[in-house]
């Protein structure tokens, strides 16, 4: 009977722990990665003053924002201001549960995981919008809005690049997408090759979701000075900044799950040692993702509203549909190799 | 120690009373706003409860489709209003006897479609996608792509009528708006916007050295 207690109860808890702990200290790392590679970009030094090379920086910003005072604003509404930065946290840190690490490390390896993906992602603008709103303010009210509209479209495109993988994969599982990734010629049996647009797209489509730079009009710090989280302060505001960043390094791991193979080798499975998948390999490809996200930061200036709504509804989603069709022929006149597992 | 079936019954009571206390919230709470997340947690414990009968597409299809696109929209046009709450509170009495009507209507069909269903028991037979041996959303996508694939088909076409009826409905042209052609932006070249001229740095020495001083120094 405790036996069972332990199975049901205590084991699940300890995954739980063992998912969501490295995810909130890799945000840490990748905040103080951010700042030294935007600082390189700009030829400054970075953080580089608390511990070595700066690498305390993160966690003693965190310390500085839990001891500050989170402010109400004047007749802001309680309750939803409140509640508002736990609806951003709680999709993007309950989407982790179905990311396979390899073949074995999956916290839950259901059959609809992608679409459980979909549905969690959805969820993350009512934190958004819900902020907005609450806080009573003319600049988080704007930027509630804008996010609202551009998340909204572009998680139309990014869900049509999903179903690009799903035809290929045939399967909405997301161990079993990586497995039908797998075969003899290593990075030659990625799915990004026959879905090539789709990859892009679905790529700049994540960077719009998260509202990273270049299309952070919900932030716009030089228009609506930080948008919806203008009158959030100390742990509050925290809570939306790892969020954010949550999202950012989840939106890296798909995009290496679904189109580069998760933790499988780049090296042809006949190269001793290096053709071996392992999760260093997934670890690898989502790094390169999460520095784009950066590298994007450092070097695109923001877009224009109107033109951020134009990229998503008049060229991705129309490039999109195309390809499901391109995708359907693909599987079924049998035109590619890749994704039969073979 | 904990029983399955006793598990799944205790969160069905969970899920249902959490939808019901929600739903009475939607038509209870004044503030529109709270009224709207009010619907959105009824939508979620309704998934909920979809998800412990084994219907986990439609589950999530509700989530990715009404919480997270339709909802958000309401959301938002419902924030943009500004709504007299006192107002709102009128002609509650007023409506009361066909809200009643409507509400009998309803349980009246909820019961006979029970009965139905449980005289059909036989009939109907077993969940036919345990039966085949598929998860829920396979059997879903089979059914809907090969037994069903006309009525599916006629389906798409008469949304997508209503999407563009609702643009064209809605899309009124006013004059004097100014548009920008994309296709023109993007092929513009820098000659068309900046002439280089190339001078010298320095004035010709033959030049002559009119308003050296500056005008502003009156005395």
């Amino acid at each position: 009977m405790g036996e069972q207690i332990l199975n049901q109860l205590v084991w699940p808890i300890i995954y739980i722990l063992c998912i969501a702990v490295p995810v909130i200290l890799a945000v840490a790392m990748f905040v103080y990665w951010e700042r030294k590679v935007i600082g390189w970009m700009h030829v400054r030094m970075g953080p580089n003053k608390i511990g070595p090379l700066g690498l305390l920086q993160a966690f003693a910003d965190v310390v500085k924002l839990l001891i500050k005072e989170v402010i109400l604003p004047t007749s802001a509404n309680k309750f939803l201001y409140y509640l508002a930065p736990l609806l951003a946290l709680v999709p993007a840190m309950a989407a982790w549960a179905v990311i396979p690490f390899n073949d074995k490390m999956v916290l839950a390896n259901v059959n609809a995981g992608v679409l459980y993906l979909l549905a969690m992602t959805s969820l993350g603008v009512y934190g958004i919008i819900l902020a907005g709103w609450a806080s009573n303010s003319r600049y988080a009210l704007l930027g509630a809005m804008r996010s609202a509209a551009q998340v909204i479209s572009y998680e139309l495109a990014m869900g049509l690049c999903l179903v690009c993988v799903l035809v290929l994969a045939g399967s909405l599982n997301l161990t079993d997408i990586v497995h039908a990734q797998s075969g003899s010629k290593g990075i030659f049996e990625w799915f990004m090759w026959p879905l090539l647009p789709v990859f892009v797209i679905y790529f700049i489509s994540g960077v719009a979701e998260t509202n990273r730079a270049p299309f952070d009009v919900a932030e716009g710090e030089s228009e609506i000075v930080a948008g919806f989280h203008v009158e959030y302060s100390g742990s509050a505001f925290a809570i939306f900044f790892l969020a954010e960043y949550a999202n950012m390094i989840l939106v890296s791991f798909l995009a290496a799950i679904l189109f580069m193979g998760g933790w499988l080798s780049p090296f042809p499975s006949s190269v001793p040692f290096l053709g071996q998948g392992s999760f260093f390999w997934l670890f690898a490809k989502a790094f390169f993702f999460a520095f784009l996200f950066l590298w994007f930061r450092a070097s695109f200036p923001r877009y224009r509203y109107d033109q951020i709504m134009r990229l998503g509804w008049k060229v991705f989603i129309p490039i999109t549909i195309v390809w499901v069709l391109v995708a359907g022929c693909m599987k079924y006149f049998g035109w590619v190799s890749i994704g039969t597992g073979g | 120690m904990i029983d399955p079936s006793v598990f799944q019954l205790v969160c069905f009571y969970a899920f249902a009373a959490v939808t019901v206390v929600a739903a009475l919230g939607v038509i209870t709470l004044r503030n529109s706003v709270h009224a709207v997340l009010s619907l959105v947690l009824t939508f979620f414990s309704t998934a909920c409860i979809w998800l412990l009968a084994e219907a986990e597409f439609l589950a999530i299809a509700l989530i990715v489709v009404y919480v997270g696109a339709v909802m958000v929209l309401f959301l938002f046009v419902v924030m943009m209003l500004d709504i007299k709450q006192e107002h709102l509170r009128e002609g509650f009495i007023r409506y009361l006897p066909v809200g009643i009507v409507v509400a009998v209507v309803m349980l009246v069909e909820m019961l006979a479609l029970i009965g139905v269903r449980t005289m059909h028991e036989a009939v109907m037979g077993a969940n036919p996608a345990t039966a085949a041996g598929l998860s829920n959303t396979q059997w879903l996508g089979q059914a809907l792509y090969t037994q069903f694939l006309l009525p599916f088909e006629i389906a798409a076409l008469i949304l997508t009528v209503g999407v563009v009826a609702a643009v064209a409905l809605t899309l009124r042209h006013r004059g004097g708006t100014r548009h920008q052609t994309a296709a023109q932006q993007v092929a513009v070249k820098a000659t068309d916007r900046v002439r280089i001229v190339k001078m010298a740095a320095e004035r010709p020495a033959t030049d002559a050295p009119a308003q050296t001083q500056n005008p502003e120094t009156k005395p």
